[in-house]
């Protein structure tokens, strides 16, 4: 089950900007709390995200635990062609997470 | 003859649970009045709201199998836009099947333990939780109506002498700070009402989402009282009691507060 939210204007107009918003539900464990017993919790953030568009990279971050839980990234984009987004992800406990989005050019 | 006499208590009754509510319907006003900018704007554009991540997980569980019965929601609920459309804003909520007032995340459980007969969860779980937003999000911009007389009477009439008791060191009823000083300043806060209408609601404070029950017992930790546990049955007869004060309101789940 992908666990994110992506947002596109649809259709997007040839040759202009336009904004990539992407939700991904992750806790962005920092690594430095305790749990009840007083044990450290281990660090799980989301490590690297990488967009591609009709599989050429076209956006990319490294987060760490600087950056909140539910991440929330925003970027923006120029298309000549209709396509697809690719999202992909993985944290520190080694889980990958994607997801995908079409986008339509008028 | 008798029947006229009985509809006549019942409005009487009712008439008088009216006047009761401590705060005028005309006044009511949700805790997203009291937020700042930026906590209202998060709330208001679904793309930027965290919550509509955990109603995404919940329509995908919606549709998912689960337990040993092997069943998914929509088995016996069909489709939940039609089914559930405004059924969040009836609870809590008397069960005859349970024999008790039960709120929403309750009532998934017991279906989850029930009809999927899958292994028992807090109503706290995550999985829980994403159900509970995915079937609030049906009742969005409906108004809160509970039923609080018939089998609800003993739970409503518990969480009003709950919400009106003095709890905690610091020594303070609900009633003190959320009737009597709403709007004013706490520190940096302003004083809501503490109307349900958002929950489950992301908490920024939390970094997540969390039921009613939740912020309830964080309520009663910064008065520094004992908290009870997350599936007590007073936490849900509070809930109830909330529901009632909050008549009319509609429901913004999920909402989005500090």
């Amino acid at each position: 089950m992908p666990d994110a939210r992506i947002s596109i204007p649809t259709p997007v107009k040839r040759d202009e900007p336009f904004e990539v918003r992407i939700q991904i539900r992750h806790p962005m464990e920092t690594g430095y709390r305790t749990d009840d017993t007083g044990k450290a919790i281990a660090r799980n953030v989301i490590r690297t995200f990488a967009c591609r568009y009709n599989g050429q990279p076209v956006f990319s971050a490294q987060m760490s635990s600087g950056i909140a839980a539910n991440p929330h990234l925003r970027f923006f984009l120029t298309a000549t062609d209709s396509g697809e987004l690719t999202f992909e992800w993985q944290d520190d406990a080694g889980t990958r997470g994607s997801d995908r989005a079409a986008v339509t050019v008028a | 003859m008798s029947r006229a006499l009985s509809v006549f208590v019942v409005l009487c009754a009712s008439a008088a649970l009216a006047q009761e509510r401590p705060i005028p319907p005309s006044a009511l006003r949700s805790g997203i009045e009291f937020a700042g900018a930026d906590v209202r704007a998060m709330q208001a554009d679904d793309a930027s709201n965290p919550g509509m991540l955990w109603v995404s997980r919940g329509e995908q569980l919606w549709a998912a199998a689960a337990g040993a019965a092997d069943r998914n929601c929509a088995s016996c609920h069909g489709d939940a836009s039609v089914a559930m459309r405004g059924v969040a804003a009836h609870y809590p909520k008397f069960d005859a099947a349970l024999g008790r007032v039960v709120d929403l995340p309750a009532r998934i459980e017991a279906c989850r333990r029930g009809s999927q007969r899958a292994p028992a969860q807090s109503t706290e779980a995550d999985d829980v939780l994403a159900l509970t937003a995915w079937v609030a999000y049906q009742a969005r911009g409906v108004p809160i109506a509970v039923a609080v007389d018939g089998p609800a009477r003993g739970a409503f009439e518990r969480g009003r002498a709950f919400y009106g008791e003095r709890h905690g060191q610091m020594n303070l009823a609900c009633t003190q700070c959320h009737d009597q000083n709403w709007g004013k300043r706490l520190l940096v806060e302003t004083i809501s009402q503490g109307q349900p209408t958002a929950f489950p609601a992301y908490r920024l404070e939390w970094q997540g989402l969390g039921s009613l029950g939740r912020r309830i017992r964080a309520c009663l930790f910064g008065v520094r009282a004992q908290m009870p546990p997350p599936d007590a049955p007073e936490l849900t007869d509070v809930a109830l009691y909330l529901a009632w004060r909050a008549q009319g309101l509609p429901l913004e789940a999920p909402g989005v507060r500090r």
